[in-house]
């Protein structure tokens, strides 16, 4: 029983790495992003998904990526939410998200606001990673700006230390 | 002909009416309330005696030595005379008895009256005394309208600060600030522009959507900030009297952190369209725009050394976020911040060798000043998460941002670190100030 287990762990963990490989100072230059149109793509994932799935689905119903304290890696246990989401823009080609990125309020707010894209790419990233097309994706940076919790202690940091994946059009 | 005349006219009291209402709604919600915190013992001691009215009318309601003394009292440099130690009040030169100021360890007294013209204008007639030398020092006048008396006041605060310390006085100047109030769906941004002192309070620019980042033009007209009205953050340059404003920059990506050259002929800025936020210097005559760094790294919060050659900016090329600079036509950068593990977001005193910062030591955020000569740097502040430093002209004073419970408050402390004075506003958040260029008469 447990040598699934440590399999499946090891897997994620290697992928985890991929991703964050990935995520770091390789994403394609705009210009590039905006190949070919998302709508030749063929459904794959065998229409797993309907858009009713983006409400009732527990995977896909995750649209938030916490972050540690100065940094940009997206952890082992947000592999899961990735992919899933992966997997539905892959299936609708016409869903689109605009990933936004979130920062907690130590530090100066410009540079905030760049520590909050870098994330918001490594979610770009790493959904492009998995699939999703260059122009399905946007990234908002909002740094500081957006706390969802306003304590001064690390509880309400890690709350604020997010990528928000919004869908602005669902097929 | 007279048609014209007659739509200037119309167009001019628009403008009036437009300024009065920003005026009575920055007054009714947005009126800072200001406590010094702490004195010095070394500063200066100057007596500073009520103005007395001589006219018809009711005296005026500004305080005219109040606001003078409030001047000099929150730049540290000087300590007023309590007023219950006021015993005796001269009005003019002739008048001062100099043993009883003596006695009172005074330096300096300043006596003047406040005269009311035919028309209604006030000549606010002053003298200032060395008291040990009893010597005169200054005998001028100011006339004002009644309700520009403030203006006068921070004027003579200029005229004695810079008559005593052989510095020019930066009292009469204005700051800008965002202010934020209400939360959730009801939040409102609002890009306010006051006195340096804090009083009379005008909006600029009111945003459901954050706003950051003001930045004056050196000659003080014009606001340039970053909006994310459009959804994104995009940067603006506002013309303050009209309201006028023009979309600068909205490209993909980061569009933040402007600074004005001091020739005003150029907006450095970062930029990420690109794909990493990056340092141009956009040229406001074409909008051309020249990138400036490169790389992988955050680089932001570009300030422009006086002379305009140079220009220090935040970087994380080294890991944490660190203090450079660069050639403001592009080149290598140097670093030139070694102490803390977080510098940022520098504001460069007109010497261009004191540059305060943001540095932050574990969750500690305060504002220190780097003496660029020996590389030392020493905090000013004492909150936990300080931001957003902006010297004043004169490098006498700061204004910063503090965050005190759930509230962030400005403010202004002494060169010295010494006096702190603090800017709060009956309801929201007040922060990321901005201390004005100097102001030439009819601004």
């Amino acid at each position: 029983m447990k040598l699934p287990i440590r399999v499946i762990l090891t897997a994620v963990v290697a992928s985890a790495a991929l991703a964050a490989c990935a995520g770091k100072n390789t994403k394609p230059p705009a210009a590039e992003a905006s190949a070919p149109p998302a709508a030749a793509q063929p459904e794959n994932n065998g229409g797993k998904y309907t858009v009713e799935s983006l409400d009732t689905d527990s995977c896909l119903r995750q649209r938030v990526v916490y972050f540690d304290f100065d940094k940009s890696e997206i952890k082992p246990e947000f592999q899961a939410q990735i992919a899933c989401h992966a997997a539905y823009l892959r299936q609708f080609p016409g869903a689109r998200v605009t990933l936004e990125g979130n920062t907690d309020e130590r530090g100066t707010r410009e540079y905030n606001l760049g520590l909050g894209e870098r994330r918001g790419n490594a979610v770009d990233s790493a959904l492009a990673a998995a699939g999703a097309s260059a122009s399905q994706l946007n990234v908002v940076s909002y740094g500081e700006e957006r706390p969802v919790c306003k304590e001064h202690n690390e509880g309400c940091w890690s709350k604020n230390r997010r990528v928000e994946i919004v869908y602005t059009a669902k097929q | 002909m007279t048609q014209r005349i007659f739509a200037r006219l119309l167009a001019a009291l628009v403008l009036m009416l437009a300024a009065t209402v920003a005026f009575a709604q920055g007054l009714s919600g947005d009126v800072p309330t200001i406590d010094i915190k702490n004195g010095t013992a070394s500063a200066t001691p100057i007596a500073v005696i009520p103005f007395a009215f001589e006219g018809a009318g009711l005296p005026p309601d500004t305080d005219v030595a109040a606001v003078i003394g409030n001047d000099l009292n929150r730049c540290g440099q000087f300590r007023t005379l309590p007023k219950a130690d006021v015993v005796e009040y001269p009005t003019r030169g002739s008048e001062i008895k100099f043993p009883t100021w003596n006695l009172l360890k005074q330096a300096y007294i300043l006596v003047g009256r406040q005269i009311e013209n035919p028309g209604g204008d006030i000549r606010v007639e002053f003298e200032l005394y060395d008291v040990a030398k009893q010597q005169q020092l200054l005998a001028l006048a100011i006339t004002g309208q009644r309700t520009g008396l403030r203006d006068v006041a921070h004027q003579i605060a200029d005229l004695v600060y810079e008559k005593i310390t052989g510095v020019r006085g930066a009292f009469w100047t204005r700051i800008a600030y965002i202010t934020s109030t209400g939360t959730g769906n009801a939040i409102q941004y609002a890009l306010m522009v006051a006195d340096s002192d804090g009083y009379n309070p005008q909006t600029v620019v009111r945003s459901r959507e954050p706003l950051l980042s003001p930045a004056w033009s050196p000659d003080g007209t014009r606001l340039a900030y970053v909006s994310f009205e459009r959804g994104n953050s995009s940067i603006y340059i506002q013309e303050i009297a009209t309201g006028s404003r023009e979309v600068v920059s909205a490209r993909k990506g980061i569009n933040g952190a402007p600074a004005f050259s001091p020739d005003g002929r150029k907006l450095a800025m970062t930029l990420s369209f690109a794909g990493h936020p990056n340092i141009y210097s956009m040229d406001l005559a074409s909008h051309q725009i020249t990138q400036l760094t490169k790389g992988y790294a955050i680089d932001t919060e570009p300030k422009w050394m006086p002379d305009g050659q140079n220009i220090v900016f935040t970087s994380d090329r080294s890991g944490k976020p660190q203090l450079y600079q660069i050639p403001a036509s592009g080149g290598a950068a140097t670093r030139i911040t070694f102490q803390g593990n977080y510098n940022a977001n520098a504001s460069i005193a007109y010497d261009g060798k004191h540059i305060a910062m943001v540095q932050g030591n574990g969750n500690v955020y305060r504002i220190a000043v780097l003496d660029k000569t020996t590389g030392d740097s020493k905090p000013i502040s004492v909150g936990n998460l300080d931001d957003h430093p902006s010297y004043a002209p004169n490098g006498s004073m700061l204004l910063y941002t503090a965050t005190e419970g759930s509230r962030d408050v400005l403010y202004a402390v002494s060169a010295n670190g010494r006096v702190r004075q603090r800017l709060v506003l009956a309801d929201g958040d007040v922060r990321e100030p901005a201390w004005s260029p100097y102001r030439q008469r009819g601004q």
